[in-house]
């Protein structure tokens, strides 16, 4: 159900906010190195910049379908991922929305297949986000193990700063934290 | 001269799933179940904290994060002998069965239907037609003539868009589609309606688990949650009366909706129940305990050979001898070597070398390893969930399981046996009968916790204490896709061993020591297929199994594109 009740306030509770809500979603297997990029960069954003009410960040792990009530109803979506592709380990992609399905035919994200199939489900029930940004890190290393490499951790700045720049571009302010006072998500 | 298939990847499921089949005249004569992703992740909890594991080993998978979580918790606490408050059992049972009703609605509506629904034909037909049809089978009240007029509108512009999105993956008009245009336009309206009731389901491990995808409210020795009549922040009676209307939500789209379109699809496709038979000795696991020590349980489990009722071997606890003396893993036709060669290991002693040949027909052809139960293949899942219910006189279990095969019986005029569970359709219809009574024991599960709350006890921790030395411990779990065991070693507070053996492993595993396929192969071999091309019909047994190969191997490599590749040998 679409909640067409506009409130940009903060403040916002349950589905109130709804209309505005603005999703980070930040995926991938924290168990395979580089794999897990999304869910590093997400805690990561929370811990440097305080947020709007509005602005969600969410680590989806490796759902699939699991995200579907988590993406549904939000306005716009920025997902955070691993992404294979011909650049050198540690490259910061992003891809805006009509360019994010055609990304996710080439197959380059171990997790397209579930978001790609949430996303197409949303937009039959008329509940999609109304844009969608894809921001990916090549990795380097994908076996087990819970540390980032360091060519990809090195990586993380340019990464959030990509993520802020496309959050400030939808009106989001992103208010950095001093660094000696971070505060987790 | 047969012709080799190679379907991959599976689509519409979860994980990277490959399937060769051998075709003569028309018929499947050998198959092979790959799994394509490496699984080594156990190896990760390693040297750790056994309290900290359940957090870690629920990444292993997308889907099934919770299940993951409750066996890990399970096993730490077997092996310590630590009992769990009872308020804890009740509010991990309410986050089980919530869970799958989730998976049991999801997988019907979302990720095999459309294997039986041509959402093309739902185009063409006249809304009334369908409303009426509706009206005829069920009493839910979400069947109008205009929603559906509504639906058919959106698949209408869906489909002059060109861009068919989530359906461009279907078999449209292939010749094994049979449903009337009125029946598939309401199932594809009810697809839509499933959209937004899963989030109930969802809303409740979300509620109770203070987080999805990934639950945060779990502890060896019990849960998180403290419970509290009034302050915040913790479980109150708010937050349970909202779990309470979630419950009530869900109760007329799982009987009136779900069990009813399961049913109509199951009496239009009744020769699915002659089709598709996995490994016809099954094994489930007792699950949602009652008691502190997981003795007692409100749905039983255990081992029916052959799916005789009078063979069935009860498994009567947590960590029961007649479950763990039985199990052991094989890895002759899978990418792995033991260091003492090929002879089987209990998982307590499991071991997770890879050693990758490339696809051989006759040798190692898969990530997955092969689980026995007594030295043989079992088939896990919603038919060995049922099987166990109707041979221990499980009084939900069989009234639901008469009240399905009734409702086929109507609809075709002709009586199916029990034994016909074991096969596509059977499937299909044992996960209803489950999730009807999932449904009941959550609804009695809220009903306990909070009776218990009444009586003045809010226990919801038991502190584990560790012994010096080693111990070992088994978690299971009745899971959506089946017999889930987490099985842990633990020596001086760290973990010395773990192996996760998944219900997919059992499905979807490589032959075994004796050469013995599992599920999913027995299921293919001498099957039917219309058109090699379009094989639906090998896709909708496998479907049937609600394959998640995410946790049955693990991620490397899925950058080939190819989804069927067809060649002549």
């Amino acid at each position: 159900m679409i909640n067409t009740n506009l409130q940009s306030q903060g403040g916002a509770s349950g589905a109130e906010g709804a209309a505005s809500r603005v999703l980070v979603l930040g995926i991938g297997n924290l168990l395979m190195q580089d794999e897990g990029i999304g869910i590093h960069a997400v805690r990561q954003l929370g811990s440097r910049y305080r947020l709007p009410e509005n602005v969600e960040l969410i680590d989806g792990g490796t759902s699939g379908l699991d995200l579907l009530p988590v993406i549904e109803d939000a306005r716009r979506l920025i997902v955070i991922d691993a992404l294979r592709c011909e650049a050198a380990p540690g490259t910061v992609v992003l891809f805006r929305n009509e360019e994010v399905p055609a990304f996710f035919r080439t197959k380059l994200s171990p997790h397209q297949v579930g978001l790609a199939d949430v996303l197409a489900m949303l937009s039959f029930k008329g509940t999609a986000p109304a844009s969608v940004t894809l921001v990916g890190v090549v990795p380097s290393e994908m076996l087990v193990g819970m540390e980032l490499t360091p060519v990809v951790s090195d990586s993380m700045d340019r990464l959030i700063a990509t993520v802020v720049d496309e959050l400030t571009r939808s009106g989001v302010k992103c208010e950095p934290l001093p660094p000696s006072n971070p505060v987790d998500q | 001269m047969s012709q080799r298939i190679t379907i991959d990847p599976i689509t519409r499921i979860e994980g990277h799933l490959r399937i060769d089949l051998d075709v003569e005249n028309g018929r499947i004569v050998r198959s092979w179940s790959s799994g394509q992703m490496w699984r080594g992740i156990e190896k990760i909890v390693q040297d750790r904290d056994p309290r900290d594991a359940w957090a870690i080993v629920q990444r292993i998978c997308g889907v099934c994060t919770t299940v993951h979580a409750i066996a890990s918790v399970r096993a730490v606490e077997n092996a310590l002998q630590l009992d769990v408050p009872v308020n804890a059992q009740y509010i991990r049972n309410m986050i089980l069965c919530a869970h799958t009703l989730h998976d049991h609605i999801v997988h019907f509506y979302h990720l095999s239907a459309l294997d039986w629904v041509d959402v093309v034909s739902a185009a063409k037909a006249d809304p009334l037609k369908s409303a009426r049809l509706g009206e005829s089978i069920s009493e839910w009240d979400g069947n109008s003539r205009a929603a559906l007029e509504g639906t058919q509108q959106k698949l209408k512009s869906l489909l002059a868009s060109g861009q068919l999105g989530i359906f461009s993956n279907g078999y449209w008009g292939h010749p094994a589609m049979k449903l009337p245009p009125e029946a598939n336009l309401l199932a594809v309206h009810h697809y839509l309606q499933a959209l937004e009731v899963q989030r109930w389901a969802n809303k409740i491990v979300a509620t109770l688990g203070s987080k999805t995808p990934h639950i945060q409210n779990l502890a060896v020795g019990g849960v998180s949650n403290a419970i509290a009549t009034d302050s915040e922040g913790v479980l109150t009676i708010e937050r349970l009366s909202q779990v309470k209307e979630y419950i009530d939500k869900l109760y007329s789209f799982i009987f009136n909706c779900y069990f009813v379109d399961v049913a109509l699809i199951a009496g239009s496709y009744a020769d699915w129940f002659s089709i598709g038979a996995g490994v016809n000795d099954f094994l489930s696991s007792p699950d949602l305990p009652t008691d502190s020590s997981g003795t007692q349980f409100m749905t039983p489990g255990g081992y029916t050979p052959g799916g005789k009722a009078r063979a069935f071997r009860s498994i009567r606890s947590f960590g029961d001898s007649a479950l763990t003396d039985h199990v052991a893993e094989e890895v002759k036709h899978s990418w792995y070597t033991y260091k003492h060669g090929d002879a089987p290991l209990k998982p307590w002693r499991g071991e997770t070398s890879p050693n990758y040949t490339d696809f051989q027909d006759e040798g190692k052809y898969s990530w997955v390893k092969s689980p026995t139960f007594m030295d043989k293949p079992a088939q896990v899942g919603p038919i060995a969930a049922v099987h166990a219910g109707i041979a221990s006189g499980h009084e939900p279990t069989a009234k639901y399981a008469q009240s399905m095969l009734n409702r086929v019986r109507s609809l075709t005029g002709h009586e199916i046996a029990p034994a016909q569970l074991n096969s596509t359709m059977g499937r299909h219809a044992a996960r209803a009968i489950r999730a009807c009574v999932a449904y009941e024991a959550l609804k009695n599960n809220w009903q306990m916790l909070m009776d218990n709350i009444g009586r003045g006890d809010r226990e919801t921790f038991n502190e584990p204490v560790f012994p010096a030395g080693e111990s070992q411990g088994v978690g299971q779990v009745e899971a959506p896709r089946g017999l889930l065991s987490h099985w842990v070693v633990i020596d001086n507070q760290r973990i010395k061993n773990y192996q996760a053996v998944v219900p997919s492993t059992w499905l979807s595993a490589p032959r075994n020591n004796n050469d013995e396929p599992s599920s999913y192969e027995v299921s293919l071999n001498g099957s039917a297929i219309a058109d090699p091309a379009r094989p639906l019909e090998p896709l909708r047994t496998i479907h049937s199994f609600d394959p998640c190969l995410a946790c049955a191997v693990h991620v490397t490599d899925i950058e080939r594109q190819k989804t069927i590749e067809v060649a002549a040998l």
